[in-house]
């Protein structure tokens, strides 16, 4: 079966048919060319396809097209404004956060919903009492950034981009 | 594949008593995997993402009401105080990106001996809400898990809501597996202490081929327990617990560890809940005292 649906991707609304079946990612990556998101599992395990839905990171290889129709989709792409880039992907490259750059757009993505977060609040997830008021130290991101792997293992220059990006945003 | 997205909740029992076959959908991180891999390819998929009702939550008759669709992180945000074990389950889910779709409808509709919400339901004696055309019932979670991802539900049912009582003493849950996310539990273990009824109840997930309570753990603990004083039980009594919580345990091994290491984690968590529940016990009577 096919629907007819509008996707919003960075602020852009596209007209849509799709199968049922189509994921939010392929219908990013194989309908619409936005190629940031990448499948590198395909079933929640990577995070590589990290995009954030209504303001929120999820992933875009577990969230079915037809049922984020009329939502807001911003990946990698829709971050930076007017030709420059959002303070997360800047710090990222100050700070050699990337080698292949393959889970980058993901891990982008995912640290720009995690500082809103961390600013709205949600408390940690580390092994803390619930109840703390949540503080950004290293062990706290690396927490908050475990649904994204890097096969690179460039983790160290991750967390040290996402405590610059941090800063900035302070 | 047929997509029904109802936007109302008549709609939506409609839908599935008119297709008892449709899977449902809220988070889509158990059904999403399914369907990229093939495993699973229904006549039929129900939306439930669009039905406002069940991101909904709020007292109801001296329980906390959550939604079906209430996802891990609004738990953990919102309702920490109100349901302090299944906060911590809802912690120890998957990723953060996971856990800000999944929900504990999911969980149960699913219904793995190693979902991470069971425990919890389990040892608060939490009420899982059923609701179909036929009208709606409420099944006690120690009564919904009936075989391995069988549960109370039938085909023509929703769940709506899960119930859970008002929190009358110290709860907890935790959890073995190999890292701290993204990981199904090798096992977990909840308790939950009722002060006013001075009984005690306990989950164990992922030990069996239904998430599982420790009965004879529970009496004992709630007969030695010093439920005026919280004075430490002595070590003997500790140990006991553990080993009556392990006995509990129909575990088998597989990939993610063996039964003896299950049974073994087990008692250890067991033992550990018991003294964090002592300490949180008399935190209380300090404080009304
Ligand atoms: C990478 C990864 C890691 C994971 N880690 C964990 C983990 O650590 N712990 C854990 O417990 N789980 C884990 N899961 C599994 C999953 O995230 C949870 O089971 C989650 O609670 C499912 O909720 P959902 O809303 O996404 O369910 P869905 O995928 O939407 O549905 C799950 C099942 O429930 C049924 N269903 C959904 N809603 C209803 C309803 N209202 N009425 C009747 N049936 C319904 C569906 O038909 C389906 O059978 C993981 C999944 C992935 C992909
Ligand atoms: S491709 Fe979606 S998490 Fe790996
Ligand atoms: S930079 Fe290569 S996978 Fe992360």
């Amino acid at each position: 079966m096919e629907s007819d649906i509008i996707l919003r991707v960075n602020g852009r609304e596209w007209p849509l048919r799709v199968d049922t079946r189509t994921t939010l990612l392929d219908a990013l990556r194989e309908r619409l060319g936005v190629t940031s998101p990448k499948k590198g599992c395909d079933h929640g395990q990577c995070g590589a396809c990290t995009v954030l839905l209504d303001g929120r990171r999820i992933n875009g290889c577990l969230v079915l097209a037809v049922a984020c129709d009329g939502s807001e989709v911003v990946t990698a792409e829709g971050l930076g404004t007017d030709g420059e880039l959002h303070p997360v992907q800047q710090a990222f490259v100050d700070h050699d956060g990337f080698q292949c750059g393959y889970c980058t757009p993901g891990q982008v993505c995912s640290a720009v919903g995690m500082l809103e977060e961390v600013a709205a609040g949600w408390p940690s997830a580390a092994g803390r009492p619930v109840a703390d008021t949540p503080v950004l130290d290293d062990a706290e991101i690396r927490e908050r950034m475990s649904g994204n792997l890097c096969r690179c293992g460039a983790y160290a220059n991750i967390v040290t981009a996402v405590r610059a990006a941090k800063e900035v945003s302070r | 594949m047929d997509f029904l997205s109802p936007s109302t909740w008549e709609e939506a029992l409609a839908a599935k008593s008119a297709h008892p076959d449709a899977v449902p959908i809220m988070g889509g991180t158990d059904v999403m995997v399914e369907l990229n891999f093939g495993r699973r390819r229904p006549p039929a998929l129900l939306d439930l993402t669009r039905i406002p009702q069940l991101r909904d939550h709020g007292p109801d008759d001296g329980y906390l009401r959550l939604g079906a669709g209430v996802p891990y992180t609004t738990i953990i945000e919102r309702l920490r105080d109100r349901s302090p074990a299944l906060a911590q389950a809802a912690r120890a889910v998957a990723s953060p990106q996971i856990r800000n779709r999944g929900s504990v409808g999911g969980n149960l509709g699913g219904a793995s001996p190693a979902g991470d919400a069971h425990p919890p339901l389990l040892a608060v004696d939490a009420l899982v809400e059923l609701a179909s055309v036929r009208g709606v019932r409420r099944v006690a979670a120690r009564e919904f898990y009936h075989g391995p991802r069988r549960t109370a539900r039938r085909d023509d049912e929703l769940i709506s809501a899960v119930l859970l009582p008002e929190p009358a003493g110290p709860q907890s849950f935790s959890k073995i597996g190999t890292r701290n996310a993204m990981v199904i539990a090798v096992a977990s273990f909840s308790l939950a202490l009722d002060a006013q009824a001075r009984t005690v109840g306990t989950g164990i997930g992922s030990a069996g081929p239904t998430p599982l309570r420790a009965i004879e753990a529970e009496k004992f603990l709630a007969s030695e327990f010093d439920w005026d004083g919280a004075a430490s039980p002595s070590p003997a009594t500790v140990t006991r617990f553990g080993e009556l919580v392990a006995s509990a345990a129909r575990p088998i091994d597989d990939v993610r560890g063996s039964a003896h290491y299950r049974r073994h984690a087990l008692s250890v968590m067991a033992r550990r809940a018991v003294s964090w529940a002592v300490t949180d016990y008399r935190k209380e009577i300090a404080r009304c005292a």
